[in-house]
């Protein structure tokens, strides 16, 4: 299931054939195969500890320790991800992460977004910078908020500009994979409506992968829903369909709320 | 989600108040405990305060008289029982300085690869103990250890190069455990925001940690500037003369040193006045606790300018 860019046929934007991950002997993906579609929003939803973050934590290499071990294939916009010879630095800087409590840099606002760039392309000219950066946070939708007080610290912003702040940085390296896990757990219901409005908009523009423990933000905000259970992918298919019609039993007890 | 909502019958009397009466303390025993505890804290904490006090007193009351700059700025005579104490500052701004060219940047990068690099495996385990007993090593076996080393073994001689470096290894683990102390306080999510924006470890280090850790850091190692300049033993064979009454220019001479000086005003020579000896401690004292509210200083500022 390599991204074979067939015409006509989707592009896939990530796949994974019979991927297992172990923590030493603790086995936390259990043979997961899946084919994402570059531009589509999948969500991922399970019950705590199943393996959600470890399934996307993987998709950018940020699982790398000594006690960790994979089997299988994954490929993601185009690296094979698991290979030794892959260039990890490139592949962060095309699969970005954004984390559940927003970790903005202790850095000024301007420079949170510029920071990404300025160390992997120094050369970028001053005015590009400017644009590049201007850009991504009219992306995200806090331009207004923050045009007149770019130089003051990330951390004066409010809990869901800092968010979009922290998916503001990741735009101006030009990723193609944006993962998120669980963006928005810390938020309140603005801050919630604020941030899924703003994936719906990134739709199409990038790959994005949602971990969500709400149910009803999958579904809002998903074309596709990933059900996990112990490691094992259950079920992947249009949101809708896991949803209404469960093929398995399990994801149907689940989204009943009869477990987790 | 609905499972929690399922009580069994014995949760349901679990929950219910039990019959049993709760003595509660009343108000005014318990403001006699809270005054007690503020007291005795307060004792405390008196105790701790009046000896520093008492001897900065003593030497400021008999020192001070002696202070002036021909004292300062003046080389020794008559066998120092007359004239300034000048060589013997020049001489520990040396020594201190060779310590810490020493020190500082081992020291620094030690600490970050033990913070940053070196993980929870056996050997940073090993290198941890290592650091730490050598903390708790007598500042008198570090200087056995600097003539051995590197009066001796390394041909250096009695110099200021053989002594500032004793004083540097003697600094080392502190300089050591104090950085990585800081850098690890630096939260790891900004490891994690840089590192998926596809930086590499060393970057991070350089623009996110380092930047963050740099109070802490500098902190420890002024401390250890002031225990250097303080020090008489590490230097007693390795670099410190007793009297040499010219101003040292080159690491390969020996030269006096502050701590060195004092020891020798008070117990080797007779005759010297007493105002000289408690003149001499207080510049000795002076230096260590200018450096030290430095220090406070310097860090209450960095951590001003913190965004966390
Ligand atoms: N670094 C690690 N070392 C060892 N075990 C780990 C590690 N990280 C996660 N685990 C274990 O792997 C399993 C999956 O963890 P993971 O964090 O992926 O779950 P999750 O689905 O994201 O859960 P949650 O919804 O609580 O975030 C859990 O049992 C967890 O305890
Ligand atoms: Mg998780």
């Amino acid at each position: 299931m390599t991204p074979t860019p067939a015409p006509g046929g989707p592009v896939h934007a990530s796949s994974a054939t019979e991927l297992s991950l172990w923590y030493g002997k603790f086995r936390a993906l259990d043979k997961v195969s899946f084919a994402i579609n570059a531009g589509e929003i999948v969500s991922l939803i399970g019950p705590s500890g199943c393996g959600k973050s470890t399934l996307i934590r993987c998709m950018n290499r940020m699982n790398d320790s000594p006690t960790t071990r994979t089997e299988g294939r994954l490929t993601v916009a185009n690296y094979d991800v698991q290979s030794p010879n892959t260039d990890v630095l490139a592949l962060r800087r095309d699969v970005g992460m954004v984390f559940q409590r927003p970790n903005p840099l202790p850095l000024s606002i301007r420079e949170n977004v510029l920071f990404g760039l300025k160390l992997h392309a120094r050369s970028t000219p001053r005015a590009d910078q400017e644009r590049l950066m201007t850009e991504a946070f009219e992306t995200v939708g806090m331009w207004d908020d923050v045009k007149d007080k770019l130089n003051d610290d990330a951390e004066s912003l409010s809990l869901d500009l800092r968010q979009k702040l922290c998916i503001a940085r990741l735009l101006p390296l030009k990723p193609k994979v944006l993962l998120m896990d669980e963006p928005c757990s810390a938020l309140d219901p603005d801050g919630i409506a604020a941030v899924e409005e703003l994936m719906a908009e990134l739709r199409g523009h990038y790959t994005q992968i949602v971990v969500t423990h709400n149910m009803q933000q999958a579904r809002r905000v998903s074309d596709r829903c990933m059900f996990m259970l112990m490691g094992e992918l259950v079920e992947f298919t249009d949101t809708d369909d896991l949803f209404l019609a469960p093929q398995d039993e399990r994801t149907a007890r689940y989204i009943e709320g009869r477990y987790g | 989600m609905n499972g929690t909502d399922v009580r069994t019958a014995e949760q349901a009397t679990a929950a219910s108040p039990s019959p049993t009466t709760v003595a509660f303390a009343d108000l005014a025993s318990r403001r006699r405990t809270e005054s007690l505890a503020g007291l005795v804290l307060l004792g405390a904490a008196a105790l701790a305060a009046i000896p520093a006090l008492a001897i900065v007193g003593l030497l400021i009351v008999r020192g001070a008289p002696a202070l002036s700059l021909e004292f300062l700025f003046g080389m020794p005579l008559h066998g120092m029982t007359a004239g300034g104490i000048f060589p013997a500052i020049v001489g520990t701004l040396w020594l201190v300085g060779v310590s810490l060219a020493f020190a500082v940047p081992v020291g620094v990068l030690a600490g970050i690869y033990l913070s940053e690099y070196a993980g929870e495996g056996r050997v940073a385990r090993i290198v941890d103990l290592a650091i730490v007993n050598l903390a708790a090593v007598p500042s008198i076996v570090h200087a056995l250890f600097g003539l051995g080393a590197f009066v001796l073994f390394m041909r250096l001689g009695t110099s200021i190069l053989a002594g500032g470096l004793t004083l540097g290894v003697m600094t080392l683990p502190v300089i050591i455990t104090s950085t990585k102390a800081a850098l690890q306080s630096v939260p790891h999510s900004f490891r994690l925001a840089s590192w998926n924006l596809g930086v590499s470890r060393w970057q991070t280090i350089r623009h996110i940690v380092l930047p963050n850790a740099l109070p802490g850091i500098l902190t420890g190692i002024i401390l250890q500037v002031s225990r250097a300049a303080g020090e008489t033993a590490p230097i007693l064979f390795t670099g410190a003369a007793f009297y040499l009454p010219i101003l040292p220019d080159d690491v390969r001479m020996q030269s006096m040193a502050l701590s060195m000086h004092v020891y020798a005003l008070v117990t080797q020579i007779p005759d010297v006045p007493l105002e000289m000896k408690y003149g001499s401690a207080l510049v000795l004292v002076g230096t260590v606790v200018l450096l030290n509210s430095f220090a406070t200083v310097l860090r209450y500022y960095l951590r001003r300018n913190r965004k966390w």
